[in-house]
């Protein structure tokens, strides 16, 4: 099917984006990269009245280091993210990731923050702004405010934004030395969705033991799942196989899977324990492990 | 500022000519491409981003043409497979594609030769696992693939 009609802007700056949804409110939806809201609306799952489009926004485009944080504008492409050596340098994690999001042409054109706004609940972004403990800026004509990602998540295809805000910035803690990630998807193709990933990190102290430690999960809830009660567990150990097995049981046991066409409940909740003990077996540099 | 509106100005560059037309807003690129201008190559399948057929070159990377509305392209430069051959000399992909027999129906190809074509612009890979995962957002219902997965092995290695 065909999109139906709606009124269409392209506001050259970011300050004319937000009069213009200031302006249109509720009745606006913001159009990223398009690769999920395009073909909503090519279905009519969606019918915006006005559509406003950032892509004539440079200044949201943008991935900068400051200090011991790495700050990514929304409008950023997955492409650049894969391919960024300041991203690289301060989070290796997000050039990781990048390059299992879609087909190429999907990486070409579209965005981080049009990733993490859509709140698909299986979507890698989303996953991994809960996982890193990412910090979103919400823009407004009238306000600016900083909200963790683990709140802005509040159900599949649903977020904390209110009528009128831009998600305009995506800021993660650069990765400290002595800390590595785990990622780990199962999908069917390569650029599929994910059915469950898991990412995480790990850090560990002079003498190899588990410092600190934070797990996400995704696909197997209504929005990306922070599994806070795995850092206890391998606080203090070096990824031994009980260690691994006994946060891998936790994870499962914390998230409330769905059965759906592609998986059952129940293999989700089988598949989050699989894919968080292969991503924490990454991330302790264990790589035997893992199968 | 830029007040909403139904209908816009377009102005991009096609295959090295200029376009210039007033269309809907809500007119996708690849309705565009093919109904308003009369190129046929790039094809309409799934129109949710899923089949590849509609991938063209947009500034030098390859995108869905169903997944972006013709007004984004203004001011851009859109390459189909219309622009691919030199006259009556075939772009080394499409000879690829000959030489190796990766086409039946021919339905999907046009979404193929354009991704294929952002893979040689940069450079990918040769190895059968890289143009495997690198063509996996393409779908083709008749060859099997393995013919298409040749033809662009041979020509990123410039065969």
């Amino acid at each position: 099917m065909k999109p139906p009609n709606f009124l269409y802007a392209a506001p050259r700056s970011l300050d004319e984006a937000l009069t213009l949804a200031a302006t249109y409110g509720g009745d606006a939806m913001i159009l990223a990269g398009g690769q999920s809201l395009v073909a909503a609306m090519n279905f009519r799952f969606v019918a915006p009245a006005v559509l406003i489009d950032l892509n004539r926004v440079p200044e949201l485009s943008y991935i900068r280091r400051e200090g011991e944080r790495l700050h990514v504008g929304a409008m950023t492409r997955h492409r650049a993210l894969e391919f960024s050596q300041e991203g690289i340098d301060a989070e290796p994690l997000l050039a990781r990731v990048s390059c299992e999001i879609g087909p190429l042409a999907i990486r070409n054109r579209g965005t981080i923050g049009g990733s993490i706004a859509h709140a698909h609940p299986a979507a890698e972004w989303p996953l991994i702004a809960v996982a890193l403990d990412a910090q979103l800026t919400l823009r407004s004509a009238s306000h600016s405010r900083s909200i963790p990602a683990r709140e802005f998540f509040v159900g599949p295809f649903r977020n904390a934004a209110a009528a009128g805000e831009i998600l305009t910035q995506i800021t993660f803690p650069a990765a400290r030395s002595n800390s590595n990630f785990g990622f780990c998807e199962l999908s069917r193709r390569p650029s599929d969705l994910p059915i469950v990933a898991v990412a995480c990190r790990v850090a560990r102290n002079e003498s190899g033991d588990c410092s600190a430690a934070t797990l996400a999960v995704g696909g197997a809830d209504e929005v990306p799942r922070h599994i806070s009660a795995v850092e206890q567990i391998l606080i203090g150990t070096r990824g031994e196989a009980n260690a691994l097995r006994e946060a891998a049981e936790v994870a499962a046991a914390a998230v409330a899977p769905r059965t759906d066409i592609h998986a059952s409940a129940n293999y989700r909740r089988r598949m989050v324990a699989v894919m968080t003990r292969r991503a924490l077996a990454q991330a302790f540099g264990l790589g035997g492990v893992g199968a | 500022m830029n007040q909403p509106i139904d209908k816009v100005a377009v102005r991009f560059e096609l295959n090295g000519e200029l376009v210039e037309r007033e269309i809907p807003a809500r007119q996708l690129l690849v309705d565009f491409i093919r109904d308003d201008l009369g190129l046929t190559a790039t094809r309409v399948g799934c129109e949710q981003g899923v089949c590849g057929s509609c991938t063209v070159m947009l500034d030098g990377a390859s995108v869905r043409s169903c997944l972006m509305f013709a007004v984004q392209a203004d001011g851009c430069v859109v390459r189909t497979v219309e622009g691919l051959a030199d006259g009556a000399t075939m772009h080394p992909l499409q000879q690829a594609f000959w030489d190796n027999h990766a086409l039946q129906c021919g339905f999907c190809t046009s979404g193929f030769l354009m991704t294929a074509l952002d893979l040689i612009e940069h450079q990918a890979g040769t190895g059968e696992k890289e143009v495997r995962n690198a063509l996996s957002g393409n779908l083709c219902r008749c060859t099997g693939y393995a013919n298409i997965v040749a033809a662009v092995q041979s020509a990123l290695a410039g065969k």
